[in-house]
């Protein structure tokens, strides 16, 4: 039987990991290559890796972490791909479908598109045709405005006037693999998912959907998988922030009964 | 005896994962298509990912198949075939049309019967051995394994199904025939069952 999935989320500007809260506000969390090595450690389904970087520097500007200074996107994708024996998703900057093959070279297993999907609906039918459904999972950023669940763009600041459910049936429909579903107004609030945006989107398609935004505790993982039809759960900042948190989180979902991989710690 | 792994490389996109792994555990690991490589090597791998037929035609132009089918069938050579890597094993397969395989193990490629589960089936699922093989041994009762793909092998011989996996229908998951081995999940991908059917794999003399 197929299990629910528990993805931890990386986000990435100019070379370092960060935390981010309603898009708007970051924290530096340091180096991305030992939390990926932590994460996988701690026994992930997945990982899902998204530069946010709003220039071309990826530069850590410390050479004291154990590991050499990366200059760009893809040298670290390759240094992940080395420690994570693991699916991993990755997003952010995609304007073409040699950036799609680029980092599918180096490691990376799916690839989330956004704003491209955006600009150029026909870019998802595209993707999926040239590397496949399973390849291509189109990221949505969605917020509440005036009773209903818009699609953002730029990076979650401008509204269109797409609502989540129309835009998830649309890309589904030109083949897409997965939805990542984050909510603009959850992102770093630590007051749990929305669950009317998730039950709405994942009623509305048949291939699976990603949660995403808002996890502040673990029971916030069970209120999604319990009571709407998403296939996985991810988040950013809770897996941060406590030795073995992606153990202790499974160990968690096991004991509500619900249908996840165990919990396994690895010696890597 | 050290072990020295010969990666096969016909143009699959998870090969640098492949490598990822068995570097991490083997003496010495090449990718490579030259004869003299496979000729070398302790044990020989196939990744694939893709469609059956496009496969098929990278595999009879990349790769020196004389040599292999000599060391593998005729030498006994361990093998492993991994998610189309397994595949091709086959007689035929019915991915875009029917296409002929390479015919080491009977049997064929057909479209998995999902029933109302989505294609592709992707994500983890657990695995469950059917017959002892060395290639499972000391892993749990039930191993998650990742699996990405949307066609499965319908073995002629139900003796050569080592295990099986359900989604919508149960399916052949990793097939044996002596030293030929195919898993249609991705070991690269699956932490810690992966590393420990890889290791068992290098075992395997």
């Amino acid at each position: 039987m197929k299990k629910n999935r528990l993805i931890p989320v990386l986000l990435l500007r100019n070379g370092w990991l960060v935390q981010s809260k309603q898009f708007r506000r970051y924290q530096n969390l340091g180096n991305p290559i030992s939390a990926v090595k932590r994460l996988s450690e701690w026994g992930s389904d997945e990982l899902i890796y998204l530069d946010i970087s709003r220039d071309e520097t990826h530069d850590m500007r410390r050479d004291d972490l154990g590991h050499p200074n990366r200059s760009n996107i893809f040298e670290i994708i390759e240094d992940v791909s080395k420690v994570a024996f693991m699916p991993m998703t990755v997003g952010g900057r995609i304007r073409s479908l040699g950036d799609i093959e680029a980092r599918l070279a180096l490691g990376a297993d799916k690839i989330a598109i956004n704003t491209i999907a955006l600009e150029q609906p026909q870019f998802v039918e595209q993707a999926a045709r040239e590397f496949g459904a399973q390849c291509i999972v189109v990221s949505i950023d969605a917020k509440l405005i005036d009773g209903m669940h818009r699609v953002m763009r730029d990076g979650g600041r401008e509204p269109t006037s797409l609502s989540a459910c129309d835009w998830a049936r649309q890309v589904s429909q030109a083949g897409a693999g997965e939805i990542l579903l984050n909510s603009v107004d959850r992102d770093g609030m630590k007051n749990g998912y929305d669950l009317d945006l998730l039950r709405q989107v994942s009623a509305a398609i048949k291939i699976p959907v990603i949660a995403c935004g808002g996890v502040g505790e673990w029971g916030h993982f069970a209120e999604a998988l319990q009571q709407t039809r998403v296939d996985a759960v991810a988040a950013a900042n809770i897996f941060h922030y406590s030795d073995q948190s992606v153990y202790m989180a499974k160990k968690y979902l096991l004991e509500q009964g619900l249908n996840v991989r165990p919990a396994e710690l690895l010696e890597l | 005896m050290k072990t020295r792994v010969c990666i096969l490389d016909y143009g699959s996109g998870n090969v640098k994962s492949v490598c990822n792994l068995f570097s991490s555990l083997a003496d010495h690991v090449s990718v490579s298509n030259e004869a003299a490589v496979v000729e070398a090597a302790t044990h020989v791998v196939l990744p694939g990912v893709g469609a059956f037929a496009a496969a098929l035609r990278r595999i009879h132009e990349r790769l020196p198949l004389e040599v292999i089918e000599r060391v593998v069938r005729r030498d006994g050579k361990p093998f492993l075939g991994i998610c189309v890597g397994m595949q091709v094993l086959a007689e035929r397969g019915f991915e875009f049309g029917e296409t002929e395989g390479l015919g080491w193990i009977g049997g064929s490629i057909e479209q998995l019967d999902s029933r109302e589960y989505p294609l592709p089936h992707i994500g983890w699922n657990n695995v469950t051995v059917q017959r002892a093989n060395p290639l499972f041994s000391e892993l749990e009762n039930s191993p998650d394994f990742y699996f990405v793909h949307s066609f499965v092998f319908r073995p002629r011989d139900p003796l050569t199904v080592l295990a099986t996996a359900a989604y919508g229908a149960e399916f052949c998951a990793a097939i044996g025939s002596d030293n030929i081995l195919g898993v249609q999940f991705h070991p690269e991908k699956s932490q810690r069952a992966g590393i420990k059917l890889a290791k068992n794999f290098l075992a395997i003399s």
